[in-house]
């Protein structure tokens, strides 16, 4: 079953970070919220709406198609795999990101790919986020 | 020191714009947060200068779990209290801590003052002085966005400023912290003011391995859920903490004009449920606290005929709602966001400037004040003198605000009249917004913030059983050297009932710091220890601070207390300190 992350409650927000903070600390072994696959952030400051850049498992993951090395590839279902033993870290995912969501960590020189894990909307208090699992997609 | 066997300080000289980083193993034992501000502090202040000399050091210091885990928000600032003229120190939320944590410092040490007007941004790997000249004297929102643009792309970083009062050298103005947080209470908008320092820009993107990963989520997980999951903090989301209004109504336990009462005939209008039934439009957290204790008011301010309406957010709490809303008489939330807009965006002490402006609205009354002097009609209820007497304050226009925005203990300390009978004050600064008993006078008197949340005297005088001064002493000793443990970790107060000391020292076992339960309990009695005597240094005297007239004709939920009864209790509390501190 494919696993897609979701953002359907972002006015619900209330800008703690626990998502980005889970997300560093599962993933990514971090206590850094930059380092950490999807990023909450204000459209103008406190007083703004709030929004989340995530993956957004794009039915032809451009990011997928134009990796040499097939680091990044399609899922079924929509969006990429990201296997960090063979990225070369090239960025040529980062550019290709049709929603400009993918970000490159310059200390491990590999994109900050979500794998839809789900330990981000765990973690947040107010169901800003969600996963959707589409029982259909076969891999 | 997160990992580390030292403290990571950051030092800026604000004259010559050096700057210069050094890692102090000595400073491990102070923990962090209010432990460490307080020792940085002790080290650089000069007690024969005043408050306001540039060779005042001011502190900003976080905890070894500050961000690290759930709840543990707060920033601690250290600085020689231009309105009370002694140790000053205060506590702000907002993104503070988390930025600070990302540019891979745990304190930094602002000294020296600048000759032209300046903010600061940091970043690990570039501080950079800019010319603030154009903004010196600009609105906190304004300056606020004036900022964040020129410090370039978004991210988690946090932006704090001082307004026009700081601006002004007013001793009770306040720095904003991005938006809706305050460093409020002592005065640090002025120092920052002293030091022609408009504001820091702070950010970075530091990373830190986790050590321990299972331990870690383990015991993060156990935190998350008690804060979450268990009624410890559901007040503090739901309604916040303007649900104290009715509660302390009904026992007679909360000021209302200038303290005249101690209950209020409109708390249901200005409750914590009015509130969010009227204005709350939003509630937010602190970086790293899924709590969301932040309540935003929307605020509809007509602006001209046509049905021309502009709209702000304007954050809300029990404090507030007592010193701008119970303390002038506001009948509705609209009135008190309102004035809370009008002091948030001059950078004063929410508290402070609505407990001067109630002791105003009676000396007017009274005739202890003159008209022409005070410049506007104050009238309990009426907030549109008050909206000219808070700019007023930001901006004195004559000699008697200047005076008054000294707060009220300079204010009254030379007048020969009964002015000091009715100014709200508990060691030197005004009230917070409770009048529950000599538990909470005491502790506003002796707490080494003069906060109602240095010991919780509060709540002392509401659950303690046996009333004798031994006890109350007792108590409130106990209370305040056990907070010393948590705003040295600079955990949130809210968070008190998650985080016990077995907690604590679980969580920092984790992270590399080995302190049992009674490890931490000797480092609060330092700590205390080291504040109690950096205030008196600083000539903190217990016998200089002298009760108002008012706490003793006003009841209280212990009923009219006696100035005999609290004299008793100040004697008790100078012997218990006096053996506490050998």
């Amino acid at each position: 079953m494919a696993r897609k992350l979701t953002a359907p409650g972002m006015s619900k927000c209330i800008l703690c970070y626990s998502c980005m903070i889970a997300c560093a600390r599962f993933n990514y072994k971090s206590h850094s919220v930059t380092r950490c696959a999807l990023r909450i952030r204000t459209t103008g400051g406190m007083t703004s709406k709030y929004v989340a850049d995530i993956c957004r498992s794009c039915k032809n993951p451009t990011c997928a198609f134009v990796c040499p090395t097939e680091a990044m590839v399609p899922k079924a279902g929509g969006g990429a795999r990201h296997n960090r033993e063979k990225c070369i870290g090239c960025k040529k995912c980062v550019e290709a990101c049709k929603v400009k969501y993918l970000e490159f960590d310059d200390d491990l020189r590999k994109p900050l790919m979500c794998t839809h894990c789900g330990m981000c909307s765990r973690f947040c208090p107010h169901g800003c986020l969600g996963v959707e699992v589409q029982k259909e997609a076969v891999e | 020191m997160l990992y580390q066997d030292y403290i990571k300080v950051l030092y800026i000289d604000l004259f010559k714009k050096k700057i210069r980083f050094e890692n102090r193993a000595d400073l491990c034992e102070f923990i962090g947060g209010s432990g460490v501000a307080a020792k940085l502090f002790s080290e650089g202040v000069r007690p024969d200068l005043p408050p306001m000399a540039p060779e005042q050091p001011i502190v900003l210091a976080i905890g070894p779990m500050s961000t690290i885990f759930p709840v543990c928000t707060k920033t601690v600032a250290a600085f020689f209290s231009p309105q009370t003229g002694e140790y000053g120190e205060s506590h702000a939320g907002g993104r503070l801590a988390m930025a600070i944590r990302m540019a891979n410092v745990d304190a930094i040490v602002l000294n020296g003052a600048s000759s032209e007007p300046v903010y600061v941004t940091i970043k690990p790997d570039d501080i950079t002085f800019h010319d603030a000249e154009a903004i010196w004297e600009m609105p906190v929102g304004e300056s606020g966005q004036f900022m964040r643009s020129m410090a370039g792309a978004p991210g988690h970083r946090s932006i704090i400023r001082i307004g026009p009062a700081g601006a002004n050298l007013v001793p009770i103005a306040g720095v904003n912290v991005d938006t809706y947080r305050h460093f409020g209470r002592l005065g640090l908008g002025a120092a920052f003011g002293s030091k022609k320092l408009k504001g820091l820009v702070i950010s970075g993107e530091q990373d830190f391995a986790i050590k321990n990963p299972a331990e870690y989520n383990k015991i993060y997980q156990e935190i998350f859920d008690k804060v979450t999951k268990t009624p410890a903090m559901a007040k503090y989301h739901e309604l916040g903490t303007p649900k104290n209004v009715l509660p302390l109504n009904k026992i007679n336990g909360l000021p209302s004009y200038n303290l005249k009462k101690s209950n209020y005939e409109f708390a249901e209008n200005v409750s914590g449920e009015a509130f969010a039934k009227d204005v709350l439009e939003r509630k937010l957290s602190c970086s790293g606290c899924p709590v969301g204790c932040i309540h935003i008011g929307n605020l509809r301010k007509l602006f001209d005929t046509g049905f021309e309406y502009e709209s702000v957010g304007v954050s809300y709490d029990h404090e507030l709602v007592f010193s701008l809303g119970t303390e002038l008489g506001m009948k509705n939330p609209t009135d008190i966001l309102n004035l809370i807009d009008a002091v948030e965006e001059e950078g004063m002490d929410a508290i402070s400037a609505g407990v001067i402006l109630g002791f105003m609205t009676e000396a007017l009354e009274k005739n202890d004040i003159a008209k022409e002097d005070a410049l506007a009609e104050l009238k309990f209820g009426e907030t549109e003198g008050y909206l000219k007497a808070i700019h007023y304050l930001a901006n004195p226009p004559n000699e008697f605000y200047k005076k008054i925005g000294c707060g009220l203990s300079k204010y009254t300390k030379d007048r020969k009249d009964a002015t000091g009978d009715y100014a709200l004050l508990l060691g030197g600064l005004e009230i917070s917004g409770y009048f529950t008993g000599p538990a909470h006078l005491l502790g506003g008197v002796t707490g080494v913030r003069h906060s109602h949340v240095d010991n919780a005297g509060y709540s002392i005088d509401q659950k303690l059983k046996e009333f004798t001064a031994k006890n109350i002493v007792e108590a409130v000793l106990k209370e305040e050297c056990e907070r010393s443990v948590l705003t040295s970790l600079v955990i949130c107060l809210f968070a008190r009932e998650v985080y016990d000391l077995d907690t604590v020292s679980r969580a920092l076992a984790v992270i590399g710091i080995t302190k049992t339960v009674d490890d931490l309990r000797l480092a609060a009695r330092k700590i205390l220890k080291l504040k109690l005597e950096l205030r008196e240094r600083l000539g903190f005297k217990i016998e200089d601070h002298r009760l108002a007239a008012r706490y003793f004709e006003t009841p209280s939920p212990r009923g009219v207390m006696t100035r005999e009864f609290m004299d008793s209790i100040v004697a008790e509390y100078r012997e218990a300190v006096k053996a506490y501190r050998s």
